[in-house]
């Protein structure tokens, strides 16, 4: 039994037959090949996923694809914009990135914390990030690459 | 300006961050099929019965394989052999594809599913029955070794895979400690942590039958050792049959070196159904079935005199290496550990005694150190808690203690009890500079006013070395690995002057595309963009021994200079020829060759034109401009550093909180100083996330019962400071970049350091030790146990 689903993803909208019990982030990966959207694990803790559903940070493999039927989901590939995202462009200046896989899904959720927090502090950044698992970076530089971009976002 | 030391942002950014990374997961081939595996929920068990009649009608299922099917095919082999005391080899049962008659963990594979999708895949997985006898099960190294405990391998008695020691006479030891004016003693574990790469282990098997080629696509750290594990020892496949590609990788810290069943099954299974199949590990599937690290259980002694000076060592450990023995496994608690126990200290008896054991649990192997970090956290506790015992200060017991300054080149190499030549060391500044950074002088004061706050404050400290650039063959060949540890690089110069390198290295977050970039653009005064880094694929590179161990740089950096020597060498006569000049009479610097004294010069471009374009050329030379080499490294190198940690404890809750940390390290010459930066914070995370945070937690049954993101502990955001990183720099003296490796230097250094943060802030309890990962709970009990 399949069912139709129309998702606006980075600006084009697909329509598409799926099974009820597909997860939005097998549905971004499988059906559209946007790759850059991770899986990281199978209880919803690691952030990998990260994509924003009409324009909040969201897990997508917490989420049916079905339930996203008539939203509009941004990935990491509809970030860059011409040029690089403010953030794509703060972690490649301050090194926060290491094997990448986490990369993404970090990218997405800290910009959902800009949109609503422009100026955060070192500890508000460490605490949004709270959803979102690195084994490579120690975190570090990520905070660091959070900054940078928050500054130049202000700028 | 020199690229050398320069922190040059890295070139592989880009596809990362635009999501255009291309992990083996994102390879969709066409008409691939998909797996998912039966796994088994016991940790020991007899296999009665498997009905799989009912999943094999199911929507989309291709074939359903059981141990019965590989029972023929070999098992996936150990790398390394070390023998019992008396010379008997090393136990080494067969490592099934699929678990045949038994299975010896839990999460061990009884049952292969191949399916259209992967939702059918696991669908069918959950119809197929599997009547199981389960035994009783053992999971920790020292109860295995008690008479009557259950017995994992019916040829392993008393589940010993070997008895192992290494050092002075015991008898030598024995008498040194017995007379000693104070011993310091520690019984403990250094549990057993989950490497969690988070890129989830994948592979896809392709078999062409066009071709009669396999290709596997796999998240390895180590792409050709694979393909000869997989070709020579399990499937008997011819190797020039066989591509192996490790494409972008999300990690690895150990647990992506080794050859795995799902490999080889997947590429089994490919020629049997003739069609690609992929499979990728959900999380639950890598914490049951990708290697583990650590598990040691150890007593430590380590006697003094007097004025405190270190008299004698004595160690006696049981290395838990699960139920089949995994590519290095064996290497791991023995000449990574026991080799590395005179530290940065002059001991000059020192005695180590391993038994390495089998237990119904995951396969332990190298994980992030790998053994030094064992071997640092005993000596560095027994520093601090000896310090503590004898009212020292214990960075002054270090000072007393260090072996003295040595270059390796006007001073020899330090030659240490335990097997090892230091090359080149100079222990003391690390240890002041980190005195610096922290303040020492005011901590104490800071630490009275905390305790008048219901906070308590404690400092640690660990003075660390390992040995890295992994490694001279001959050397760990009659130490029983079974392969050569050099490393391959070709560097091909084109026809226009760009230059492409093959590297045997394997990048997966270490940024080699930059690094290796900034070696060769420097040395050909040529600029970054022109040279590119081409790794991971065994039909585009000769040969590699994968990156682990801190060795990319050591050794694979050292052949891409040997190869870039070939290219300059060759480049001279070209260029002598079109100069009309002698090779002697010229100089290489900035892109060009010059006759000295003139300004008569020809560019690398021109040279590599001419090369290719052979008109007026030197008589019997070569066209071409293309070189490969191999690089055998002389000694291991020998990084060294110290940390310090800071932490807090909130008197009422028991919460143990990381304030600070100072990490001082020395890792020789340093190429891409943010990139060493970077390897250093995480790998100080991954040390203190042991220390205070992860850890695994295996039943009575054998169940490993926090197998996922919401049991295990895995280090966030929010649990550190950003850390303060400085570094001293003593050139590696054996290779011809001067470098030593930065890898796991954070991994080694920080468990101690924070564990002796916590012994010291709880110091006013007379506690001298606390199990990792520190509990609040435990912090609770023994401060309000005592008060
Ligand atoms: S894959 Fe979605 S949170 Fe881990
Ligand atoms: S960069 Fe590798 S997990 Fe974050």
């Amino acid at each position: 039994m399949k069912t139709n689903v129309k998702i606006t993803v980075n600006g084009t909208v697909y329509e598409r037959e799926i099974e009820p019990r597909m997860l939005l982030v097998y549905f971004l990966r499988e059906e559209l090949h946007l790759t850059g959207t991770h899986i990281g694990c199978d209880t919803s803790s690691c952030g990998a996923c990260t994509v924003h559903l009409d324009g909040k940070a969201l897990k997508s493999c917490s989420m049916l694809a079905v339930q996203a039927n008539g939203m509009s989901v941004t990935t990491i590939e509809g970030m860059a914009n011409g040029e690089m995202h403010p953030l794509q462009k703060g972690f490649h200046e301050e090194h926060g990135l290491q094997c990448g896989f986490c990369t993404p899904g970090m990218i997405m959720t800290a910009a959902d914390l800009l949109a609503s927090n422009p100026n955060p502090t070192e500890h508000e950044i460490r605490e949004s990030l709270e959803g979102n698992l690195c084994r490579c970076t120690g975190y570090h530089n990520i905070v660091k690459s959070i900054q940078h971009a928050a500054k130049e976002m202000q700028s | 300006m020199s690229l050398i030391g320069s922190s040059v942002k890295r070139v592989e950014d880009k596809r990362f961050l635009t999501g255009k990374g291309r992990y083996t997961d994102d390879i969709k081939l066409p008409n691939m099929t998909h797996v998912a595996f039966v796994r088994c929920p016991n940790a020991h068990a007899t296999i009665n019965n498997i009905d799989a009649s009912k999943a094999s009608e199911m929507d989309g299922v291709i074939a359903i394989y059981t141990g019965a099917d590989t029972a023929e095919v070999n098992g996936v082999p150990c790398g390394w052999q070390v023998n019992f005391k008396n010379g008997d080899t090393m136990k080494e049962p067969k490592h099934p594809l699929l678990a045949h008659g038994k299975v010896l963990h839990t999460g061990e594979a009884v049952a292969m599913v191949v399916a259209e999708t992967l939702a059918q895949a696991k669908d069918a997985v959950e119809a197929v029955r599997v009547d199981y006898g389960v035994l009783p099960a053992v999971t920790d190294a020292k109860a295995a070794r008690v008479d009557g405990a259950p017995i994992v391998h019916d040829d392993a008695p008393g589940n010993l895979v070997f008895d192992w020691e290494l050092g002075n006479p015991i008898a030598d030891v024995d008498a040194a400690i017995a007379n000693a004016h104070h011993v310091t003693k520690l019984d403990f574990v250094n549990q057993r942590v989950v490497p969690n790469a988070m890129e989830p282990r994948s592979a896809i098997g392709h078999y062409d039958d066009a071709l009669d080629k396999y290709t596997l696509y796999t998240s390895s750290q180590n792409p050709h050792l694979t393909r000869l594990l997989l070709c020579a020892f399990v499937l008997g496949i011819p190797e020039h049959k066989v591509r192996v590609v490790a494409p972008d990788v999300g990690g690895g810290f150990g647990s992506k070196i080794f050859h795995y069943t799902e490999e080889a099954l997947v590429i089994w299974a490919s020629k049997k159904i003739n069609r690609p199949i992929k499979w990728t590990a959900d999380r639950s599937e890598s914490f049951l079935t990708d290697a583990h690290g650590r598990d040691h259980n150890t007593v430590a002694e380590m006697a003094f005199d007097e004025a405190g000076n270190v008299l004698a060592l004595r160690v006696k450990t049981y290395a838990n290496l699960g139920a089949y023995l995994s590519t290095f496994a064996p290497a791991v608690p023995t000449y990574l550990h026991g080799t590395l126990l005179q530290g940065l200290y002059t001991t000059p008896l020192i005695n180590v005694h391993v038994d390495a054991v089998f237990t119904n649990t995951c396969a332990v192997d190298a994980y992030r150190g790998a053994g030094r970090p064992e071997a640092t956290y005993l000596l560095e506790r027994l520093m601090d808690t000896a310090a503590l015992e004898m009212k020292m200060d214990p960075a002054e017991l270090r000072f007393k203690n260090f072996i003295p300054a040595f270059d390796g080149v006007e001073q020899a190499g330090y030659q240490t009890q335990v097997a090892l030549q230091y090359d080149s060391g100079n222990y003391e500044p690390v240890l002041r500079r980190a005195l610096e950074m922290v303040g020492y002088e005011d901590f104490r004061a800071k630490q009275k006013e905390a305790s008048s706050n219901g906070k308590l404050l404690g400092i640690g400290f660990s003075t660390y070395i390992e040995a890295c650039g992994i490694a001279p063959s001959a050397v760990v060949g009659s130490l029983g690995a079974r392969a050569g540890l050099f490393e391959s690089a070709q560097v091909r110069v084109q026809p226009t002057g760009k230059v492409s390198v093959y590297s045997g290295s394997h990048s997966h977050g270490q940024g080699h595309e930059t690094t290796f970039a900034q070696i060769v653009a420097d040395r050909f005064g040529i600029p970054m963009e022109d040279v590119d880094i081409v790794h991971g694929d065994s039909d585009a590179v000769a040969f590699g021994m994968g990156t682990y161990g801190s060795r990319s740089l050591a050794v694979g950096g050292s052949a891409i200079v040997k190869s870039m020597d070939k290219v300059l060498e060759k480049g001279a006569k070209v260029a002598a020829h079109l100069l009309e000049a002698n090779v002697d009479d010229l100089d290489f610097a900035e892109g060009k060759w010059t006759v000295k004294g003139t300004d008569k010069s020809v560019a690398f471009g021109d040279v590599s034109l001419t090369a290719y374009v052979p008109h007026n050329y030197p008589e019997g030379l070569e066209p071409g401009l293309d070189f490969s080499s191999f690089y055998d490294p002389t000694n291991f190198t020998y990084p060294f550093g110290a940390h310090v940690a800071i932490v807090e404890i909130d008197k009422e809750t028991g919460k143990v909180s990381l304030k600070r940390f100072i990490s001082v390290d020395d890792v020789g010459n340093v190429i891409n100083p943010m990139i060493v930066d970077g390897q250093i914070h995480g790998g100080v995370a991954q040390g203190v996330g042991q220390a205070l945070h992860e850890g695994t937690i295996y039943d009575e049954s054998g169940q490993l019962i926090n197998a996922s993101y919401m049991d295990y502990v895995m280090p966030r955001a929010d649990d550190f400071p950003s850390f303060e990183v400085d570094r001293t720099v003593t050139p590696c003296p054996h290779n011809p970049l001067g470098v030593k490796g930065a890898g796991e230097a954070g991994t080694i250094g920080s468990t101690p350091a924070v564990m002796n943060a916590v012994m010291d802030a709880l110091s006013p309890y007379g506690i001298h030790d606390v199990s990792m990962p520190v509990k609040s709970e435990d912090v609770w009990n023994i401060i309000h146990s005592n008060s």
